[in-house]
């Protein structure tokens, strides 16, 4: 009985894993670049100055309202989110102007911090279109991709309870890595993967699902809120125990300065952390003042204070958050990881490579399984054929993005849509290539192409900019020097898996079967 | 484990419990949750959709670790209607 469950879960494991293998491998490569989404972004706009400038928040705000005084003078109301916080490269302002007739009643600009000017860069998707990319798959429609993501999320979770159900001896097989095996190799691969960041790859999974928990739980909100349009909004108020904020007074009043109020966020959380400035009902005898925090903390601590904006009040302070609204935010926190410092962020960025090589081990392992017994059935090709296209061709197509950006002359029309079709377009060859040619030069040539790609990326930057190493390190500027090091040993490491397995397919046949056909005495000992 | 025409009807009837019945099991255990935890509701609404998960990935293993489909469907559906009546039965006694 004990045997027969473990082998319904190890069947289990491979079928699920299989089944989403290639997207959820998308999802977590895509993810895992998401954590220096701000670094990308920086690296993909090279006209950016070479370090961020870093301005107190109440010179931030001046900047903000001098803008905002220009173009939108009459708005009732005023929204600034400063740039002190990751994802934030420029300070973001956005405006109501409900008196306007030209159908301009809403608007939004980035401002660049040093000048007070719109930014203008060059057009581009940069590390935010890469990070979303792990949850709108770009040309399907949003409420597509999040059932089909979170569909996937379901079948990852489900993978790794099976997984560790089916694996026997965690402890042991930690240390256990028997290389040059052919399949036995590919299984302790990945299990070693799996079990390195086994907390990582279940809080990323648990929490992913939590994030789709809003189209998901409809049936328990119309339980308890019943059908209709804004039940959902009844429910997310009261958890977030939000208050609506009064409508004008239509009568005019001096504004208090908003000065103290800055000092006094500052002085209860800390100073660089204010996150959002909202004026509601300027001008008006009803005004509000209410300042928000960033995230510092796991807990997606979100501060906030509202002061009457007349009389300058403190009305309302912090509101403490309740158990379970901790435990969601903290989920939510730790999958965000905006909290993280440099090495801690290192630290998420290593950990969603594991979770994306472990994924990747597994495809593998399960064509090495059956290659000796299956391998020419169209089943298997097909498997393998989108083995190579993945593994290798999704890393070549985001390599290929960034190729995109350096290369599409800046200026034109559509160029940030263009770059993103570009990743596709070359994702596409790259598994037409996989089909197209024997599955051993298959991956020794894609594995060189992206060698190539991530190696050569620091040259081409060199060549079209002048923010490249010979600048950057020099300067000390860590967050831009840091991308170009890391595709280069990216691409080292390409070139390094390249070249061995080219090697071992050249050396002799003999050597070339043991690679690849499992060791059958020692099939029976693996599961 | 899907080999013939009876084992793959079999397996397609183990797929739709683990999906479906699943789904019914989490939610029918979220709203019982939700009703009956000692909480604001919004916070025993919160409360419930987290354990939801726990017993979406519970009942997905069941469905293909039990015996036969029969066991598969059992195990997803008394769990399903004593949690549904129980959310029945407090909606009902509390809103007396």
């Amino acid at each position: 009985m004990k045997g027969a469950f473990r082998q319904s879960m190890s069947w289990l494991h491979t079928w699920v894993g299989l089944l989403t293998g290639w997207l959820l491998f998308f999802i977590f490569l895509t993810g895992t670049a998401g954590y220096f989404d701000t670094e990308i972004d920086r690296w993909m706009q090279p006209e950016r100055p070479l370090h961020t400038a870093e301005l107190p928040v109440a010179e931030m705000f001046a900047i903000a309202r001098k803008r905002l005084q220009d173009v939108a003078p009459h708005a009732e109301y005023w929204f600034v989110l400063t740039s002190n916080r990751r994802n934030v490269l420029d300070m973001r302002i956005i405006w109501t102007d409900s008196t306007r007739t030209d159908g301009k009643q809403n608007g939004r600009e980035y401002l660049e911090i040093s000048s007070g000017r719109p930014a203008e860069y060059r057009q581009t998707g940069g590390g935010q279109l890469l990070y979303k990319l792990h949850y709108q798959l770009h040309y399907l429609p949003d409420a597509a991709s999040y059932w089909i993501v979170f569909l996937c999320t379901m079948f990852m979770a489900v993978a790794i309870v099976t997984g560790v159900i089916v694996h026997k001896r965690i402890f042991r097989d930690f240390f256990v890595f028997r290389p040059r095996k052919g399949q036995r190799s590919w299984l302790d691969a990945h299990n070693l993967l799996s079990v390195l960041a086994l907390p990582f790859h279940v809080m990323i999974t648990y929490s992913g699902l939590v994030f789709f928990a809003y189209a998901y739980m409809m049936p328990v909100v119309i339980a308890n809120y019943g059908f209709g349009p804004g039940n959902h909004d009844r429910y997310t108020n009261e958890l977030h125990l939000r208050a609506e904020q009064p409508g004008p007074a239509g009568f005019a009043a001096t504004a208090a300065p908003l000065r103290p109020m800055l000092d006094e966020a500052e002085r209860r959380w800390g100073k660089g952390t204010i996150g959002q400035i909202r004026l509601y009902n300027r001008g008006d005898a009803n005004a509000r003042v209410l300042l928000k925090s960033g995230q510092q903390t796991p807990a997606r601590d979100h501060g906030a204070l509202l002061f009457d904006g007349v009389t300058g009040a403190l009305l309302k302070a912090d509101v403490a958050r309740t158990a379970p609204r901790l435990i969601g935010d903290v989920l939510l926190g730790l999958h965000e990881g905006l909290f993280a410092g440099p090495a801690l962020r290192w630290i998420y960025f290593v950990s969603g490579l594991l979770g994306t090589a472990m994924i990747g081990a597994g495809l593998v392992l399960w064509t090495t399984k059956r290659r000796a017994k299956s391998g020419d059935t169209f089943g298997f090709r097909l498997v393998e054929g989108l083995n190579i296209g993945t593994i290798v061709g999704q890393p070549v197509a985001i390599a290929a993005y960034f190729w995109a950006n350096r290369l599409i002359p800046v200026g034109i029309e559509g160029r940030a849509a263009w770059e993103a079709h570009a990743m596709f377009i070359v994702w596409a060859v790259m598994l037409l290539h996989a089909f197209i040619r024997p599955a051993s030069r298959g991956w020794t040539e894609q594995l060189w192409v992206a060698a190539g790609a991530f190696g050569l990326l620091p040259l081409l930057n060199a060549l079209t900019t002048d923010k490249h190493l010979g600048v950057t390190l020099p300067a000390g500027a860590w967050e831009l020097a840091g991308f170009d090091l890391t595709v280069l040993a990216f691409g080292i490491a390409f070139a390094v898996v390249a070249w061995r397995l080219g090697r071992r397919h050249r050396s002799d046949r003999e050597h070339d079967q043991r690679f690849w056909t499992p060791a059958y005495q020692e099939t029976e000992a693996a599961e | 484990m899907a080999q013939g025409r009876s084992a793959k009807q079999g397996l397609l009837v183990r797929i739709v419990a683990a999906a479906v019945g699943g789904y019914v099991v989490a939610m029918a255990t979220a709203i019982c949750l939700s009703y009956g935890l000692p909480m604001r509701r919004a916070d025993a609404v919160l409360t419930g959709v987290l354990a939801s998960f726990v017993v979406y990935i519970a009942a997905v293993l069941w469905a293909f670790a039990a015996r036969n489909t029969a066991h598969a469907w059992l195990g997803i559906a008394v769990p399903a209607v004593v949690a549904g009546g129980m959310a029945w039965a407090i909606g009902w006694f509390g809103a007396l």
